[in-house]
């Protein structure tokens, strides 16, 4: 056993802004969503420890999605930065962290072997990006506004625009996949992944605003998203994550 | 009025939809466009200790397996040191700790090849198993599933286990014990299946 210094723990997980294992409305869930109670763990290494990224595994054009997959020019439609902080429930950056996304073609078209979709992929647009948050935790991504899409749960339900977020944080706990939506898309409130989430005030926080001082004139519009973890106490007292 | 809290409020979970492997393993989704896909090397060539191959399935409520999972593994060396700057201490160069696999789009599969990991500190002053840790997300799965994998070969150290012991019901501590099987290629080979629901379900962590 290494002696280590006592770390801080973690704020608990607010079950209650996410969404539950089972969400009927969006019947996929309902044969893959467990019927137990989770076991609640207090924090271990095994938990507040994390897997690590460095600019030497990720390239600089990672994060520009015009650019990344283009071949004969760039991808169709309108171009958009995304750009915001990834911060704890304390407001503290945290940097260096690996944020990566997807999204579909601005016509709602996923380059996946299995969306059949009708609306054509674009040569010159892959879909993903990654980059690593900077010392104040900020990230940006230049891409293409996705397109919103129909999918099969009623036979006409429909996403509305969004990129698909996936974020590391410093340890295996914060680990946490979301989506990114555009203010003002009215598909937003009668979406059944949307409406998963209990919390109206968690939904609004899904929704990106419209980030005007962010746009480059003539050329791209941008939005802000800010993603949050959780954060850590920051007092130590008599709890001890490993031996004295 | 009382003072108001000012915390902000952690971002909700969605689900990784169907489309996953763009973002995290875009040579599955059909396209190469990284220099290098992350997590393919958990261990890398430096790693010390026993190779081995675990590999397994995702099984749903009506008893199908899920074929578009994708599971990432977070572990500790065969010191019991995870790669991180609070991991217990120094590991082998070029060891991550860290892999993300996705199930085969046909049969379900899963697999990767690592070293088994060490005992891990655990909290005040005990020690847990041998184990990893495991979190997947797929459509459906509307916030990742936290998970642990420990070795069937290590009966004494799993019956001291803080963790397996936490769980009140003993029979549901089986769902986490990978057994060993035949090695293959010189490798031990532990199989694991997670049930998502029904019978046998994997018990999920809440961490």
């Amino acid at each position: 056993m290494t002696a280590a210094t006592a770390a801080a723990e973690y704020h608990q997980r607010d079950r209650r802004l996410h969404p539950p294992a089972l969400t009927p409305g969006y019947k996929t869930s309902v044969a893959r969503s467990p019927r137990y109670s989770m076991i609640s763990l207090e924090n271990t290494l095994s938990e507040i420890t994390g897997p690590r990224f460095g600019h030497s595994d990720i390239d600089a054009l990672d994060n520009d999605l015009i650019r990344n997959y283009a071949r004969s020019g760039d991808p169709v439609g309108e171009r958009i930065i995304v750009h915001g902080r990834v911060l704890d429930e304390h407001g503290r950056p945290v940097p260096n962290t690996l944020v990566e996304i997807w999204q579909a073609n601005a016509g709602g078209r996923y380059r996946h072997k299995k969306d059949s979709y009708l609306a054509p992929i674009d040569p010159n647009f892959g879909g993903c990006g990654r980059t690593l948050t900077d010392a104040e935790g900020r990230y940006v991504f230049r891409t293409i506004k996705p397109g919103a899409y129909p999918w099969r749960n009623l036979v006409n339900n429909w996403r509305p625009a969004h990129i698909h977020v996936s974020v590391f944080g410093s340890g295996f706990l914060h680990r946490l996949i979301t989506q990114l939506y555009f203010e003002g898309d009215p598909l937003i409130p009668i979406c059944p992944i949307v409406q998963t989430i209990p919390d109206p005030d968690a939904i609004q926080q899904l929704i990106a605003r419209l980030d005007l001082n962010a746009t480059i004139p003539l050329d791209s519009i941008a939005y802000k998203f800010d993603i949050v973890l959780r954060g850590r106490r920051s007092t130590l007292f008599e709890n001890r994550l490993e031996g004295n | 009025m009382p003072q108001t809290l000012d915390y902000l409020r952690e971002t909700a979970s969605q689900t990784a939809g169907p489309y996953v492997h763009i973002g995290l393993a875009p040579g599955a989704a059909g396209f190469d466009i990284y220099r290098e896909e992350l997590g393919r090397d958990i261990a890398g060539p430096n790693a010390t200790g026993q190779r081995i191959r675990v590999e397994g399935l995702v099984i749903d409520g009506m008893g199908s397996p899920v074929k578009d999972v994708l599971l990432e593994v977070w572990q500790a060396n065969s010191q019991g040191r995870y790669a991180h700057p609070e991991g217990g201490g120094a590991v082998e160069d070029g060891f991550r700790g860290w892999g993300r696999v996705i199930t085969d789009f046909a049969t379900g599969e899963w697999g990767f090849d690592t070293v088994k990991p060490g005992p891990v500190p655990g909290r005040n002053g005990t020690r847990q198993a041998p184990h990893l840790n495991l979190w997947l997300v797929a459509r459906g799965i509307n916030i990742g599933l936290n998970t642990r994998m420990y070795f069937a070969d290590e009966a004494q150290a799993n019956a001291d286990d803080p963790v397996l012991n936490l769980i009140e019901w003993e029979n549901r501590r089986a769902t986490l014990i990978a057994p060993r099987g035949e090695d293959r290629d010189g490798l031990p080979v532990y199989r694991f299946v997670i049930r998502l629901q029904g019978d046998g379900e994997t018990v999920f962590f809440d961490i």
